[in-house]
């Protein structure tokens, strides 16, 4: 079983976004890094199927050289090896996915191909397709739900009234969402382990870009003045008295 | 200029995309009927001669037209708020960031925002496609939920929802309580799910559920922008926090300040005794 | 307490931070009478998100300063009190035998201190209280069943609303404090997110943030926040059955600058060992923007590595099992200051703003309390004098001293440190003009007040030769460190010949105008009306009679005074006298420490040499002892005063600065053929001064222990007021509970036969080995150590029990685990050397 996870590495924001000065990016000196919610998921996921059914779960990015600490992370969690297309520009959906395909190229065959179902940062909803009709694979998306048994995949996603249920001979791609698993904690061991593996650094240029970024803008607030009913339990009768006028209560 | 608008029911998103799609050109709707096979459906949508192709800003309506994009090679901005020519504007971050960017192809692809665009009040004229399968990948069994008659975050008219404020799993039965006598759901942020105090179908959030209640109640939620992504679908917010200079207060209607442990059960019993027995 | 206060327009005080300082300072304000309190922090409550809100909440109250040792008992008085010290015990393990060795020395300040229940364990005994470390790692650890933890924010929290409660204080959450107004060098009001409020009185506890606010102001707190890592594991198979929050003893990995303590059913690990990560004040995230807070920045995971292999080596048990994962990891920031104490007072620079900054946990509440009685009563009951933030020159309080020092002081924040043990970096700032001669003699510096002063000078080793047997050498490393016997060898050659001394780093300042001595008679114990020429020696009390300094002040004229000082207080002491200068502005102080340099001359020979040098005359009666005038060397005009720190003949030669050099030249050249010999601070410092008995402040003369006691109580009490003199008056007429005496060594043997020298603040014991307690509960304990090469014995200076305080005493000091036989000296003020005083009269 040779299952290969994408990621990505998003910055952990606050409860404010501050943007730098050229309004390229999100201002992320204080902020700490992680692997996008559904993508560590996804890392998890694969983990638990090799270690079920024997294999190896390699991790794959396209980011900076920092993103190097996101293939770590994803090491810590079991995947096995990491594949680390380098650059430190912010590159399209479109973009991203051929340079992922010319990478997935190399290591195929496999089995699963896992992706994010949207980044948390830049929210495309399309890397996992278009690296699917790239390689010619059937593909589902935002799973809950993934088993793996005889060279098929069933996999649930949550819909609204229920899960939809799709069943796919392998080799596939699934792109899924937070809530497929709980991901581990990684033991201490596992961090020094992670550390001993082999990540295969390959600079990669960007293309021109279809969608290009001209600028990033905070939302204007909505200049919301929240209406005070009180402080403490005291403000009860004024929160039913709103709740019955909105018709809740 | 000639739009398509894929529209999934009569729903808001698809009313908003709709209105969209008229704000682009002239916009004819269509629909599916069926299993639902995106690869399939996009197919459909890809043989036909528009200049801009809309769809609603759902799972589906961004899953679909992603096919598109990939079936035609073409750039695709999901959830945009606006439209100018070739330039759009597009939601980050569950719509905590907006991007502005420009689309280099004659042909766009594009999903609505949900809640960026006034909906259209009723759908037009609306086709219905039955498209061939083949061997296209397939919906081929639905679950029904295991709610326990509950009802789910998703629809929910109210949501009561605990964040670290909580404190503890246990500290949640004071929001189930509530929920019950609102007939509501109860959520929960990020934060919460991770400590593993409630499962992440109660989290509400940019990577959990979206939600759209009438009334969201945030108890002890500071309003970490991924946490707002989720619940900004509400038409009203009430924020019970101790700390008034919290976050969640810049997106409330309103605001109660103190502790929620105290509070939260004063609203449950005000709620008690206003019913008739 | 009401829901929201009224926005107060003028305050009694205004305190900034609410972290556990601020708490229990606005509770010790409001406890001590003060009322109309205002309490600010522009983060929420009850966690504003400063470091209080992460810190590791333990306490080790074993430490070798006796002052962060006091207020750390205290404070966990006050967290015992408030019901939120849990006690769990701690071992500091050691894996290396210069560890053991150092342990030995905790178990030393332990005793020194009033800590008895410590005690050696083997790695045996470590592994029954820790059952899940691995012994084969360790040597042994020293146990402190008095260890806890602590919920501060619970604390600060009860302290806070126990102020509210009384009416005193009103409390300000979410308000950002955006400048501090000063007239005339004194506080007028502060400007708040909210508004403003007129007050004389302002403190700064604003721990990271402390820098920022001080420069509203125009005044320093010098410290620089800093990245100290944590991580929590969990959940840890043992800690499964555990009722509380602690059940067994933390643990401090000293060698590897980590500590490791049970958090419920996780572990926390944490960490002083990785590369100084410092951070700016002004760059700290808002509450807004931070992810978790604005202390808790993100866990750079580089940095830890080596920490994860070591923590993994001591406690695999635990830490090898795949189940135990890394729940939590952060950078956390805590402030870091130059030479590590707290940063305590009212500033320097503005009055009416003081500082309680850079204060740690465990020192919280014990501040709280000190700050209020310093703010209060002018002295706090635990001497502060090391913490004082009015210490530090300028250059000490520059960004590049605080941050260079602090990254060299972060990773010894467990470490092995020499009591005499000198800083790396940021050196040669202050250099005096005889800095050239100096280097060429092959000076050995050692800094003090950021001088660069020599301790000894390698040039004189040929004096080793010299004097043979008479000079002492020390066989062990550890005291031989930071030494040389040719120390011992240049106070022979100075009690047989003379030797110059560089006093650069006195810090001098006049007191002049009609009202200077007024202005010197308040703040001195001795008389200062005296004849022009006088130099008088006199300690400076504090308004309970203990001492806050100890100098000599020259009578220049009716309305000039000239104080001399240490180095290392001067600029507290300047503080000090510039504090209660007359209202009426009829005195004025300037600091001249740059103006003037100092040349010491003693010796025998001193007046040979220096009568050669001048056509002024330098006899004993025409210029008496205790006398200063200014005579004319070659060209240069010359203040000699005739004082001696080291007990001969001689005097201090003060010249402008920029002629120090020739100074140097001119007695040097004369000097020569008398056997002039360069000599360092070894000698001045320490073995001059102990044959004589001298007191050293900071050492023998600190707030614990009075006039009388000091043995300093000569002469009448002068008429005049001066602080002090009631307090001063009734320890004259009571008995004093505490006598110092000079001690002498009578075998250094250890158990191995290496002759062992201490070096200071070892326990002074009873015969059977039990400790020596006064009525005051005050231990006894050596306050200096140091070779009396005249006498051929090593000397050492303790406050005993007016019981045990007999000439003949026979007594033990214990020094890194083994007992020595020591007998007592004089119990006066009487010198073991040259008693009658004749060379210095001579």
């Amino acid at each position: 079983m040779k299952i290969v996870v994408a990621v990505k590495r998003v910055p952990i924001t606050g409860g404010k976004m501050v943007l730098t000065d050229d309004e390229q990016a999100i201002q992320t000196r204080h902020l700490g890094f992680t692997i996008s919610p559904h993508e560590e998921c996804g890392v998890e996921e694969a983990v638990r199927i090799v270690e079920a059914q024997g294999g190896e779960v390699v991790v794959l990015t396209l980011g900076p050289a920092e993103a190097e600490d996101q293939l770590r992370e994803s090491m810590a969690l079991g995947a096995d090896r990491a594949i680390h297309l380098v650059s430190d520009e912010e590159w399209d959906a479109q973009a991203t996915a051929s340079a992922l395909v010319e990478a997935l190229t190399s290591e195929q065959p496999f089995d699963l191909l896992v992706f994010g179902n949207e980044s948390a940062d830049a929210g495309n909803y399309q890397v996992g397709i278009r690296v699917a009709y790239a390689l010619d694979l059937p593909v589902v998306t935002g799973l809950k739900g993934l088993t793996v048994a005889d060279g098929r995949v069933r996999c649930e996603q949550e819909v609204p009234g229920g899960r939809d249920v799709y069943d796919l001979p392998l080799p596939a791609v699934v792109t899924v969402k937070e809530g497929l698993n709980l991901p581990r904690y990684p033991s201490v061991p596992a961090k020094l382990r992670a550390n001993r593996k082999p990540v295969d650094g390959r600079p990669v240029e960007r293309p021109t870009s279809k969608l290009e970024k001209l600028r990033l803008v905070v939302p204007e607030g909505q200049g919301k003045q929240a209406e005070i009913l009180g402080h403490g339990p005291n403000a009860a009768p004024a929160v039913v008295e709103v709740m019955q006028k909105l018709g809740v209560a | 200029m000639n739009v398509l608008v894929l529209v999934e029911d009569d729903g808001e998103l698809s009313l908003q995309a709709v209105a969209l799609a008229q704000q682009l050109g002239t916009a004819t709707a269509v629909r599916f009927d069926g299993a639902y096979a995106p690869a399939a459906w996009a197919s459909e949508l890809a043989g036909r001669g528009w200049d801009a192709l809309v769809g609603p800003g759902s799972d589906r309506g961004n899953e679909v037209l992603a096919h598109v994009a990939a079936q035609l090679d073409l750039p695709f901005a999901a959830n945009v708020t606006h439209v100018r020519g070739d330039d759009v504007t597009r939601q980050r971050w569950g719509g905590t960031l907006l991007e502005e960017a420009r689309v280099h192809s004659e042909r766009k692809l594009f999903t609505s925002a949900p809640f960026a665009f006034t909906p259209v009040t009723g759908l037009p004229q609306v086709e219905t496609v039955t498209p061939e399968l083949g061997d296209a990948v397939r919906v081929v069994e639905h679950i029904a939920p295991d709610t326990g008659g509950k009802v789910s975050l998703a629809d929910a008219k109210v949501v009561v929802s605990g964040g670290r404020g909580v404190g503890s799993s246990e500290g949640f039965a004071i929001i189930e309580e509530l929920a019950a006598l609102l007939d509501g759901a109860v959520g929960c942020s990020r934060v919460v799910t991770s400590a593993g105090w409630r499962p992440h179908t109660d989290q509400v959030g940019q990577t959990g559920t979206k939600v759209s209640p009438d009334l969201y109640i945030a108890c002890g939620i500071s309003g970490a922008t991924q946490h707002i992504a989720g619940c900004k679908g509400a038409k009203k917010l009430l924020a019970i926090n101790a700390d008034p200079e919290a976050t969640i207060f810049a997106h409330a209607d309103y605001a109660v300040i103190g502790d929620l442990h105290e509070i939260v059960p004063a609203i449950s019993a005000e709620l008690r005794k206003a019913r008739p027995t | 307490m009401p829901e929201a206060y009224q926005w107060p327009t003028s305050a009694r005080a205004v305190v900034i931070g609410a972290g556990i300082v601020g708490n229990s300072l606005a509770y010790h304000l409001a406890r001590l009478g003060w009322s109309d309190l205002v309490l600010l922090d522009k983060g929420p409550l009850p966690n504003p998100g400063g470091s209080t809100g992460h810190a590791s909440n333990f306490i080790f109250p074993v430490d070798h300063s006796k002052e962060m040792t006091q207020l750390t008992l205290e404070s966990v008085r006050q967290y015992r009190d408030a019901g939120v010290f849990t006690q769990s015990g701690g071992i500091e393990v050691a894996r290396t035998e210069e560890r053991m060795q150092e342990l030995q020395r905790r178990m030393a300040s332990a005793k020194a201190w009033g800590i008895d229940d410590v005690s050696l364990l083997t790695p045996a005994q470590v592994k029954e209280l820790v059952p899940f470390i691995e012994e084969s790692v360790i040597l042994g650890g020293f146990y402190t069943p008095s260890v806890g933890i602590v919920d501060s924010l619970r604390f600060g929290t009860i302290a806070r609303e126990r102020a509210q409660e009384q009416g005193a204080l009103s409390v300000f959450a979410n308000t950002e404090v955006l400048g501090i107004d000063v007239e005339n060098r004194r506080v007028k009001r502060i400007r708040t997110s909210r508004g403003d409020i007129e007050t004389e009185t302002v403190v700064v506890c604003c721990g990271v943030w402390s820098p920022k606010i001080a420069r509203m102001a125009g005044a320093s707190i010098p410290l620089t926040p800093a990245v100290h890592q944590m991580i929590d594991v969990g959940p840890v198979p043992h800690f499964r059955d555990t009722k509380g929050v602690i059940e067994f003893p933390i643990v401090r990995d000293m060698d590897t600058n980590m500590y490791e303590r049970q958090d419920g059913s996780g572990l926390e690990i944490g960490s002083y060992a990785h590369r100084p990560i410092l951070h700016d004040p002004e760059e700290i995230p808002s509450n807004e923007e931070a992810a978790l807070s604005p202390t808790e920045l993100p866990f750079t995971e580089k940095d830890f590595q080596q920490q994860m292999e070591d923590a993994l080596e001591l406690i695999p048990d635990v830490l090898n099992d795949e189940s135990v994962g890394i729940k939590y990891a952060i950078n956390g920031l805590l402030s870091l200051t130059a030479d590590g104490l707290p940063l305590l007072g009212e500033t320097p620079e503005v009055k009416g703003l003081w500082s309680a900054a850079a204060v740690w946990v465990k020192e919280g509440p014990g501040v709280g309390k000190s700050v209020a009685e310093w703010m209060g009563h002018g002295e706090s009951e635990i001497d502060l004098q090391s913490s004082d933030i009015a210490r530090f020159y300028e250059h000490q309080k520059s960004r590049t001293h605080v941050r260079s020092r602090a990254a060299e002081g972060f990773n010894k924040t467990y470490g092995i440190v020499h009591p005499a043990e000198q800083w790396e970096s940021n050196r040669n700032v202050r250099l005096s003009p005889f800095h050239a001669r100096e280097r060429e003699l092959g000076a050995v510096f050692f800094e003090a007040a950021g001088w660069e002063r020599p301790h000894w000078y390698e040039s004189n080793a040929k004096l080793l030769d010299e004097f043979g047997d008479r000079v002492a050498r020390r066989e062990a490393e550890w005291d031989a460190r930071w030494w040389s016997p040719i120390i011992n060898a240049e106070h022979l050659a100075m009690r047989e010949r003379a030797a110059i001394f560089d006093l650069s780093a006195f810090c001098i300042f006049d007191v002049t105008g009609p009202g200077a001595l007024d202005a010197v008679q308040r703040v001195s114990m001795r008389q200062m009306a005296v004849a022009d020429g006088k130099v008088v020696y006199t300690p400076v009390l504090s308004a309970s009679g203990t001492f806050k300094s100890d100098l000599t002040v020259m009578k220049l004229g009716d309305e000039r005074f000239r104080v001399v000082t240490g180095g290392a207080h001067g600029m507290a002491d300047l503080k000090w006298y510039a504090d209660h200068l007359p209202d009426d502005g009829s005195a004025q102080i300037t600091d001249l420490t740059s103006a003037w340099t100092t040349l010491g001359l003693w010796g025998p020979r001193a007046r040979d040499i220096l009568g050669s040098l001048t056509a002024d005359d330098v006899s004993h009666e025409a210029f008496p002892f205790a006398s200063c005038r200014t005579i004319e060397l070659d060209s240069l005009r010359v203040l000699a005063s005739r004082i001696s720190y080291v007990g001969e003949l001689g005097w201090e030669l003060y010249v402008p600065i920029e002629q120090g050099s020739r100074l140097w030249d001119l007695v040097w050249e004369t000097g020569e053929p008398h056997g002039l010999v360069p000599a360092g601070i070894g000698v001045y410092g320490t073995t001059g001064r102990l044959e004589k008995c001298y007191r050293a402040f900071g050492f023998e003369l600190d707030a614990d222990y009075d006039v009388v006691e000091a043995g300093m109580a000569w002469g009448r009490v002068k008429t005049p007021g001066f602080v002090g003199k009631n307090a001063h008056v009734t320890h004259r007429d009571q008995d004093p509970v505490a006598v110092l005496c000079a001690l002498t060594v009578d075998d250094h043997s250890s158990r191995d036969g290496t002759k062992r020298y201490m070096l200071g603040r070892e326990p002074v014991l009873s015969k059977r080995g039990g400790p020596l307690v006064d009525a005051h509960g005050r231990r006894s304990y050596v306050t200096s150590a140091g070779a009396g090469p005249s006498i051929g014995k090593h000397i050492l200076m303790s406050y005993l029990p007016p019981e045990n305080a007999n000439v003949g005493e026979e007594l033990l000091v214990e020094y890194l685990g083994e007992q020595y036989p020591v007998t007592v000296a004089t119990n006066d003020s009487t010198p073991v050397f040259d008693p009658e005083n004749t060379r210095v009269r001579s």
